[in-house]
């Protein structure tokens, strides 16, 4: 039996629909979190007409959910002009702020707006952590408060806590936090490189041996067994299959109107300052393309033993070179999972071992025992 | 069978999916879509329009149906939609106070 979320989509589908959206109405931030991948600047942000007018043109083109996130959302002072207009629109709409300014007549707005859902970076319960992450101090007390203040006015609330290597001791103490509180937990071991391209933070990300724990943590995961179960065979029809909604029903636009297939996948497909929103997304080159990817049109990942049931992030993989190739942290993640290692793991092995093969080195210096006997 | 106005919940999300409406309910986010009858009863959902005019005016010459019939069906599903917390139904009109969305494109 289908249920209505999976007809939906599949309606969306065929009729090339985008269903949702996340809009970065901002970079501006007032915290200074120590892996975000954002450029804080302001470069020339949509004003307020043109974001009220790219609304109105996403919900000709049929989407649904409308999520405003940035940088800090409520730097904006237009923000509740945005979100009422969205849900005069009948727009979902949902946030991601770190509720640094939200108080009781800011809560009892979004009450009263019906926005559907808003989603709190809570980094730890410890706030010699959090605010260490954050870089603004008193930072957790402040978004706890607001948590409480938003959670008052019966909002749906969601803690979001990214894993890196400074908090990975704290999640399941941010978990039962949200449970005190009566809001929900999400975990996230992502960590985005930063939009020029600069790769460094990605060393702040949860070690292989932590990603192995969180993932046999059936407080997180649900189902061990099932979660890490060994994959099975990719049939002809996960073949066929899409890498994920980027493109095909979701996308993003920025502060400054450029569109992509997602907040991770920064390829520019066109401009709203320059296009309507309805001709990027139906006729956008770069969005066709991404559309037309499935699962064995990728060279390494169709062949690999995870592909039925890895998460291979698109965007990840467009920003180590090439939308087609493997995303590494998701091969990590599958790794970390399963314990095999995935088909770009073992050809980066291969490149490893062959390499040493064929290292060249001065003609003065010695050959090495293991280089002589491999050439012998 | 007494008059009965209807109206649409204003804390629910909807959007028109090839002249469906798809609604997304405010209180869990359930999604719900309605067929096409569904949708135009949706749309007329005014909270001042008796349900039994927006049957004799939107519905009938839209549908080849028996005006009793459609009035018969249209409650039902306006009580069955009420049941979900996305439509309002009363004896009254229905005012709109506050915050009051649109009947979704």
């Amino acid at each position: 039996m289908i249920g209505v979320l999976e007809e939906v989509t599949a309606k969306a589908l065929r009729l090339n629909v985008p269903l949702a959206v996340q809009l970065d109405i901002t970079y501006r931030c007032n915290e200074r979190c120590v892996h975000c991948y954002l450029d804080h600047h302001d470069h020339g942000e949509m004003t307020t007409p043109e974001i009220l007018r790219l609304i109105d043109e996403m919900a000709d083109a049929g989407v649904l959910t409308l999520t405003l996130s940035g940088g800090e959302i409520f730097l904006r002072k237009d923000l509740f002009e945005i979100v009422e207009h969205a849900r005069r629109l009948t727009f979902c709409v949902k946030l991601k702020t770190n509720a640094l300014l939200i108080g009781a007549r800011e809560a009892a707005r979004l009450r009263d707006l019906a926005v559907q859902e808003i989603q709190v970076s809570i980094y730890s319960h410890r706030p010699e952590v959090h605010d260490s992450i954050t870089l603004v101090p008193g930072s957790l007390k402040r978004s706890l408060s607001a948590i409480r203040f938003l959670k008052a006015q019966d909002l749906k609330v969601v803690m979001a806590n990214v894993l890196m290597r400074q908090n990975m001791s704290d999640y399941a103490a941010v978990k039962d936090l949200a449970e005190e509180i009566g809001v929900e937990f999400t975990l996230d071991p992502t960590i985005t490189p930063m939009m020029d391209g600069n790769r460094s933070i990605l060393s702040l990300g949860a070690d292989a041996d932590t990603l192995r724990d969180v993932f046999r943590d059936s407080v997180v995961v649900g189902d061990v067994d099932e979660f890490c179960a060994i994959p099975s065979d990719t049939g002809e029809a996960n073949l066929d299959s899409r890498p994920c909604s980027a493109g095909h029903t979701t996308c993003y636009v920025s502060p400054y109107g450029d569109v992509f297939p997602c907040v991770q996948f920064p390829l520019p497909t066109g401009n709203v300052r320059r296009e309507r929103f309805v001709d990027i997304w139906r006729h956008s080159s770069q969005m066709n393309e991404v559309r037309s990817i499935r699962l064995k049109d990728l060279p390494t990942c169709s062949s690999c033993s995870h592909a039925g049931a890895c998460t291979r992030c698109p965007g990840l993989a467009y920003m180590e070179g090439n939308m087609r190739g493997p995303s590494s942290q998701d091969c990590q993640k599958s790794f970390a999972r399963t314990g095999i290692p995935s088909a770009n793991m073992l050809a980066k092995q291969q490149r490893a071992a062959s390499i040493n093969l064929v290292q060249i080195r001065p003609l003065s210096a010695p050959v090495s025992s293991s280089v002589a006997g491999a050439m012998a | 069978m007494s008059r009965l106005y209807v109206s649409r919940n204003p804390r629910v999300a909807a959007r028109i999916l090839d002249g469906e409406m798809m609604i997304m309910s405010g209180r869990d986010s359930s999604l719900f879509t309605l067929n096409r009858t569904a949708t135009i009863l949706w749309q007329s959902a005014d909270g001042v329009t008796p349900l039994e005019r927006i049957v004799e005016q939107r519905i009938c010459p839209e549908f080849d149906v028996e005006p009793a019939q459609a009035l018969q069906d249209a409650e039902t599903l306006a009580r069955e939609l009420a049941s979900h917390e996305i439509m309002q139904i009363s004896e009254e009109p229905i005012p709109q106070s506050g915050f009051s969305p649109g009947a979704g494109r």
